[in-house]
């Protein structure tokens, strides 16, 4: 079997029709949008409708979008313009343990330079509860930040009804649902946002490149100065081609939900079936409310990176939340916040399933897991005594 | 990422099991970092270390790093064994990443442990 691509959370490749959408712009289509000259103006048309197909994909406006370099950075700006802009008003911010670094580092950062930040816990399944959010809330809190999908074990938040709570209160809602985008539908009036951060190279577009929706009337801090590109909220020389790819892939992605979503879940759960049936494996996530490619699972007695070179030497790739794999020396905040204890944590296994993987795939991964699983058993310090003879 | 050596080691590890009567047997790592380490060996009368076991739970680097100590003091003396230091151990993998190079500390460690507990018992009787 070829080599089987099953870390999506991590990143997908090009839809083949983004690749044609963004060609002419690499070569012919070189102008500066900004430029008044027909060489800027024939870009500046593409941009432009690269922009409402963004709007369209989760009902906005165009005028509400900003395009960035990726999730990242449209986490960080939605956040810290907020708290920056609301200051006069409060200085609370609420958060979740299990965001993603770029929504929690920017929070804790904010911590360090004055802010309140509450982190709330989440459950066992990594899910926040309605409840906490409500009773955090006080009449200094200008912010509240919670992911649509969580990148790790794929629980999806009601995201829908704390915009309502943070609506009613007049706190500005942000949510990063840079995983969620062509997985579940987003829709910013539904979600009652005023902040949404998506990223292209999560749903089959370039990389280096995302966007941050900006309800009307929201009020950011900027803290980039330059042109006057994008409203001045994110001045530089757009990435044009890049941004083209952006429009055609989040257009397609939305586009081919319906069609798609279902196939994939029944190899996700097909594959997360075969590897509970290893024994001494469990499910990290919601058991519904996740993402329809994600499968997380924790291997007992098992550290994550030696399953995911295991994985590699036989053509597959997965990812996990131990430590090794991360660079640090704790492993995975999201799965320590679900209560997992350090070994389950090491142990973790992400497998992220996309639009192009088969049943064969799967079927072949089923039937690779296992004898790894019990070799790397076989040589662990901490299966002595369920070993079988 | 890992050198041909060390992934050569990860897929065959040498001396993987336990050893029921150990002369010594020495544990490192802790369950924080996510790297258990567990060494055994047999010394005879001359103190040459005749058998030697690991077990491990860690990562590639750590799996490599037991295997590649455990084949480096097969047959050695007590006094070689305890001269391994973890630069060595890297050395004889053909390097690790600087974010790994713990591993290293663990495995020969880990086997200065047993070394340890064999001396002990033997100071006992």
């Amino acid at each position: 079997m070829d080599k089987i691509y099953l870390d999506h959370g991590a990143t997908t490749p090009l839809h083949p029709e983004v690749l044609e959408a963004m060609k002419p712009y690499l070569t012919d289509l070189f102008g500066n949008p900004s430029s008044l000259h027909a060489f800027g103006r024939e870009v500046r048309k593409g941009l432009e409708e690269a922009r409402e197909k963004v709007a369209a994909a989760i009902g906005a406006e165009p005028r509400e979008i900003v395009f960035t370099s990726g999730g990242t950075e449209s986490d960080n700006l939605a956040i810290r313009g907020a708290a920056r802009a609301g200051q006069k008003r409060g200085n609370h911010i609420i958060t979740s343990a299990v965001e993603h670094h770029a929504v929690l580092d920017t929070c804790l950062a904010l911590r360090e330079e004055g802010f309140e930040v509450t982190v709330l816990p989440v459950d066992a399944h990594g899910m926040v509860s309605l409840q906490e959010v409500e009773a955090a809330i006080t009449d200094k809190t200008i912010l509240i930040s919670i992911m649509l999908a969580n990148n790790e074990v794929g629980t999806i938040q009601p995201v829908a009804e704390i915009g309502k709570m943070a609506r009613a209160r007049e706190i500005i809602f942000h949510t990063d649902a840079v995983q969620a985008i062509g997985n579940l539908p987003v829709n910013v009036q539904d979600l009652s946002c005023d902040l949404l951060a998506i990223s292209a190279h999560k749903h089959y577009g370039p990389k280096g490149v995302g966007a941050l929706y900006v309800r009307k009337g929201t009020r950011l801090k900027v803290f980039n100065f330059g042109g006057s590109q994008e409203r001045k909220m994110r001045p530089g020389t757009e990435n044009v081609p890049s941004i083209i790819g952006m429009g055609c892939a989040i257009e397609l992605a939305v586009q081919g939900m319906d069609k798609k979503v279902p196939k994939i879940i029944k190899l996700r759960d097909k594959l997360l079936g075969g590897l509970l049936k290893i024994g001494h494996v469990r499910l990290n996530g919601h058991p519904t409310e996740r993402l329809p490619g994600n499968v997380n699972v924790s291997v007992q007695y098992v550290e994550g990176e030696s399953l995911i070179l295991s994985l590699d030497l036989k053509g597959i790739a997965a990812s996990s939340g131990s430590a090794c794999t991360s660079g640090s020396l704790d492993p995975s905040h999201v799965l320590l916040a679900m209560g997992l204890d350090h070994q389950m944590a090491h142990g973790s296994l992400r497998l992220t399933l996309g639009v192009g993987n088969t049943e064969e795939e799967i079927d072949y991964v089923l039937a690779v897991v296992p004898e790894i699983v019990a070799r790397l058993r076989s040589m662990s310090s901490v299966y002595a005594g369920q070993r079988r003879e | 990422m890992y050198t041909e050596k060390v992934m050569e080691h990860f897929s065959n590890p040498r001396n993987v099991g336990e050893i029921a009567d150990a002369d010594g047997v020495g544990e490192v790592g802790n369950m924080k970092c996510g790297d258990i380490m567990r060494i055994y060996i047999k010394v005879n009368e001359q103190d040459v270390i005749e058998d030697v076991k690991f077990r491990t739970f860690g990562c590639g680097a750590a799996i490599a790093t037991s295997s590649v100590v455990t084949e480096m003091v097969r047959g050695k003396t007590i006094d070689e064994a305890l001269a391994v230091t973890n630069r060595q151990v890297a050395e004889e993998l053909g390097g690790l990443p600087e974010n790994k190079m713990h591993c290293s500390n663990l495995a020969a460690d880990a086997l200065h442990k047993a070394i340890a507990a064999y001396r002990n018992k033997k100071d006992q009787t």
